[in-house]
């Protein structure tokens, strides 16, 4: 359950950037997840209401962008999208995969006042 | 936090100005701003992984992160691997479990420096403990720092500690579809051990599949092959981690 420790590395960070600001407060907040980041989407969920509770993201609406996940082969240079670590090269079957995207777990923006 | 603006004031009330006797100085604007933030929500435990990569590299330590589900046999590898090549190389250890100081005192046992961190309710170290760890402890210069993480396959694999290598264990009484159910922590790990090789013939536990399971996930990932209890393999390992120690070359 690292998902707590995520949502309260989000609060640490959201709170520094508002008090960078000069905000009080934040209304709404991005976040970029990729399909490979290790986040169970549920568990975030739970986490959140609990991590949130008397933060300054305690009624922040919170808007997520799911980044589906890239490789490419690194036999034949095909880039394919993926779901699993464990996906093939379409084009040539080989499991010789860098993955291009879809690791990301990272704050894009908050908006603030 | 204060209530009154917002911001982390915590307990020290000295630097606080919201009485009645002065005006509030805090420089509020109440519009809406929009904040391009492009921060990976985990770069403070990553910040922190670099600063012990680095110190790590200073003192010519070598840090290897051990992760893998509870009852593999790390704790067991380790106290083997400690008083096999205590002629040869110095350690140290760190062990993360969320209770007891069981494994630290196993340790103790072979001579070798230990710090035990409890987590609690944590199920996994992150860099910050280490960075407080290190500062206890003090590993010697030219030495090998194994971090024995919190037995879990899930959660340790996103916290980067600042080790150089992450060795991943299974044994043998798990299933061989492991790195295909834990996939996360095979992909980020560099050296798969096997353990307890010499159950083999009373598991139905393919060598074969797991290795073909754990290429899958990571066709770079080196595999070990060995068992505490009757020794096969350990050579292997111990020749593994003897070419990861860098030694000075003496002029």
């Amino acid at each position: 359950m690292h998902e707590l420790s995520i949502v309260m590395s989000i609060v640490n960070i959201a709170k520094q950037q508002a008090l960078d600001a000069n905000a009080s407060t934040v209304d709404e907040i991005e976040l970029d997840i990729g399909t490979l980041s290790g986040i169970e989407m549920d568990a975030l969920e739970f986490a959140w209401k609990q991590g949130i509770k008397q933060t300054i993201l305690e009624h922040a609406t919170k808007k997520i962008n799911r980044i589906e996940a890239k490789a490419k082969c690194l036999d034949c240079n095909a880039e394919f999208n993926i779901q699993h670590y464990y996906d093939a090269c379409p084009v040539c079957g080989e499991h010789f995969i860098t993955i291009l995207k879809g690791k990301e777990l990272r704050i894009k923006s908050l908006i603030v006042s | 936090m204060c209530a009154t603006c917002g911001c982390d004031s915590g307990n020290n009330e000295q630097y606080h100005h919201h009485n009645e006797n002065h005006q509030h100085n805090h420089d509020h604007s109440h519009e809406k701003k929009l904040i391009d933030v492009e921060k990976d929500v985990l770069y403070q435990n990553n910040l922190l992984a670099e600063r012990n990569r680095g110190y790590f590299e200073a003192k010519n330590i070598l840090a290897l992160n051990l992760v893998s589900s509870p009852g593999s046999g790390k704790t067991s590898l380790l106290e083997k691997t400690l008083v096999d090549l205590k002629s040869e190389l110095t350690f140290a250890v760190i062990e993360g479990d969320q209770q007891t100081t069981n494994d630290a005192d196993r340790i103790h046992a072979t001579g070798t420096k230990v710090t035990q961190i409890n987590t609690g309710k944590g199920c996994h170290l992150d860099s910050h403990m280490i960075l407080h760890a290190l500062q206890g402890m003090k590993p010697s210069e030219n030495s090998v720092l194994f971090i024995e993480n919190v037995g879990n396959l899930v959660c340790p694999a996103m916290f980067d500690l600042g080790e150089k290598e992450r060795v991943v264990i299974i044994s043998v009484t798990e299933g061989d579809d492991k790195p295909l159910k834990y996939p996360d922590m095979f992909y980020s790990s560099t050296l798969c051990i096997i353990n307890k090789i010499d159950l083999l013939p009373y598991v139905p536990f393919s060598l074969d599949k797991v290795k073909e399971n754990a290429k899958k996930i990571n066709p770079s990932l080196e595999i070990v092959e060995l068992s505490c209890t009757s020794g096969e393999g350990l050579q292997t390992w111990y020749n593994w981690l003897k070419s990861k120690v860098f030694i000075e070359e003496t002029v």
